[in-house]
């Protein structure tokens, strides 16, 4: 190295990345970049323990305050919490020698959600895994975990069909579930603090309003569920415009749009009250049965019955045209 | 990485009530940030190269002489915005008395090596780009460039110069296309590939931790620091 260093634009983005680059793990070789979060970059890595290849979210920050250290700890205990096929497991916690903390979780071989939307796919395999989508968040609010960030970037679709939900960093844990992950004071004290503050979290577009001022509670799950569920109807992101949601109610069924406006509502009190609501509602529509979201005129009704007991009406019809044929022809035959 | 609760930053010292410490202070100062200024009296007040040149000297002349540093306010506004503020006013003070001859009074207190700046200072930088994020560039190069040269030094004094060679031969100066393997520089320097492994992971985190301690070196709270941390790696462009 010369005294006077000179160094190049090309020469500082080497040092940047390599500054921000997490150092060798005597475990884990970290290798490239794969995802990031507002407070975590995931890195695929292989385990040389296990010799198997992971996924590792290391805290962001090069300079963390506590506070942001003890969250990742606890996003790593929420996750581990929370033992269900829809949610990423954990296998690790660990610092690495320059002192940033990671874990280690599944690396999840898949396509995300948004874009694996995009792709030719029919509007009932979309709601289907919009199901899978719901059925990990109810799990999560049974276990007291609100997610708060739900959007298609958090959604992994495995190569088994498997869907997970991902990114937890800013779920708000219910007091009385608190206490089953805490090991100590301090991630304790840490618990909520993006809530108690009143720092808004979320992504605009999937947050609800009330995640404006740092509240909410399981009804804003339903809000960033309604937000997937316009994405997987419409492939656009939701925002709060008019013309947008004037262009939705042109393309679809009424029953359909009813159920992501009532999941959007902007008054807590007017969604649905829980997930398993907000399921019921798409898989009756599936189903064709009727909607809780959408009153039927008595043509729709009839519609929807058409529609669901099209295999029986197709025999009936079959069978009385048959009948008719066979009327007609036996009259012809007695008039020669 | 954790710092000790005795360490006092350059800021700190440049306010110091002993002026031996705060003239070594604002040198180090200076010699951080006599790059982005110059580069920002260029773009911001479209001063020709001899004319920033002069503004830049006359500033720190009249920055020590009014004992400027001393006067930052650490809770108020970063120490870069204090600083580029503090260049706006002189400049613009400067260049409404018309009083060129008197800026330096033709001191020379820095070593300024301007064509290196000139050098960089691309069409596109005076036509499209904001001089803040120029200025950000040229400061980010400065840490860095300083966090090189403390490496240097503490290396040296342990005499580790062959950890400084493979540093510098692949993570400075190679790109990803022309980089050499690990076998290749163990070969070429009569040493194992895997003390290159390992030579190389410990150069690593010792830059790491200078660069923090030069960023901490530059900041008037831990607050600060850390906004300048991420500022650094990129998380935001000012």
């Amino acid at each position: 190295m010369s005294a006077q260093v000179q160094l190049s634009d090309g020469a500082v983005a080497r040092l940047r990345e390599l500054v921000d680059r997490p150092p060798a793990d005597a475990r884990y070789e970290i290798g490239a970049q794969i995802g990031e979060g507002g407070m975590g970059v995931v890195y695929l890595a292989h385990d040389r323990e296990l010799n198997r290849d992971v996924a590792v979210k290391i805290l962001r920050a090069p300079v963390p305050t506590d506070d942001e250290r003890m969250r990742i700890v606890r996003e790593a205990r929420i996750l581990a919490s929370l033992e269900h096929p829809g949610i990423v497991p954990v296998h690790d916690v660990g610092t690495l020698s320059d002192g940033r903390l990671f874990y280690v979780m599944k690396h999840v071989r898949g396509e995300r959600l948004d874009d694996f939307a995009r792709s030719e796919r029919s509007r009932s395999e979309l709601l289907r895994l919009f199901l899978q989508v719901c059925d990990a968040v109810a799990f999560a609010h049974a276990a007291g975990v609100v997610h708060r960030d739900l959007k298609p970037q958090n959604v992994m679709l495995g190569a088994f069909g498997e869907v997970l939900v991902l990114d937890w960093g800013v779920a708000k844990v219910h007091t009385h579930s608190m206490e089953l992950l805490e090991h100590n004071d301090s991630v304790a004290a840490s618990e909520n603090h993006a809530t108690v503050s009143g720092t808004a979290v979320g992504t605009p577009g999937y947050m609800a309003p009330e995640q404006l001022h740092g509240g909410g509670d399981e009804r804003v799950d339903v809000f960033g569920l309604a937000g997937i569920l316009f994405f997987l109807l419409t492939h656009e992101h939701p925002m709060a415009n008019d013309d947008q949601w004037t262009r939705m109610r042109d393309g679809l069924p009424a029953p359909l749009r009813a159920i992501c406006e009532r999941a959007r509502s902007l008054d807590p009190a007017s969604r649905y009250q829980a997930v398993a609501a907000l399921a019921v509602d798409v898989t009756n529509y599936l189903d064709a049965l009727p909607v809780a979201a959408h009153k039927e005129s008595l043509f729709e009704q009839l519609r929807r019955l058409a529609a669901r007991h099209r295999t029986a009406l197709v025999l009936v019809l079959a069978y009385l045209l048959m009948r008719v044929a066979l009327l007609i022809f036996a009259r012809g035959q007695r008039l020669v | 990485m954790s710092f000790p609760a005795t360490h006092i930053s350059l800021i700190r010292r440049a306010r110091s009530g002993d002026a031996d410490i705060r003239a070594r202070a604002q040198d180090a100062l200076a010699a951080v940030y006599w790059a982005p200024i110059y580069a920002h009296v260029r773009l911001s007040h479209h001063q020709e190269p001899a004319d920033a040149e002069d503004l830049t000297q006359g500033f720190f002349v009249d920055a020590l002489r009014r004992d400027l540093f001393a006067r930052y306010e650490p809770g108020r506004a970063r120490f870069r915005t204090f600083v580029r503020t503090c260049v706006d006013s002189y400049v613009s003070n400067a260049l409404q008395a018309e009083r060129r001859q008197k800026r330096g009074g033709g001191a020379t207190i820095l070593p300024l090596d301007v064509v290196d700046v000139e050098d960089r200072l691309t069409i596109e930088d005076a036509a499209e780009h904001d001089p803040d994020v120029v200025f950000h560039r040229e400061w980010a190069r400065s840490v860095f460039v300083t966090a090189l040269a403390r490496l240097r030094e503490r290396y040296e004094e342990s005499e580790r110069q062959l950890h400084l060679t493979l540093f510098d031969r692949y993570d400075i100066q190679a790109s990803e296309q022309d980089r050499p393997t690990y076998a290749q520089l163990a070969a070429e320097y009569g040493i194992a590939p895997t003390q290159v492994t390992n030579w190389l992971a410990a150069t690593r985190r010792d830059f790491r931790a200078i660069v923090l301690e030069t960023i901490r070196d530059l900041s008037g709270s831990d607050e600060e620091f850390r906004d300048e941390a991420k500022a650094l790696l990129g998380w935001r462009e000012e």
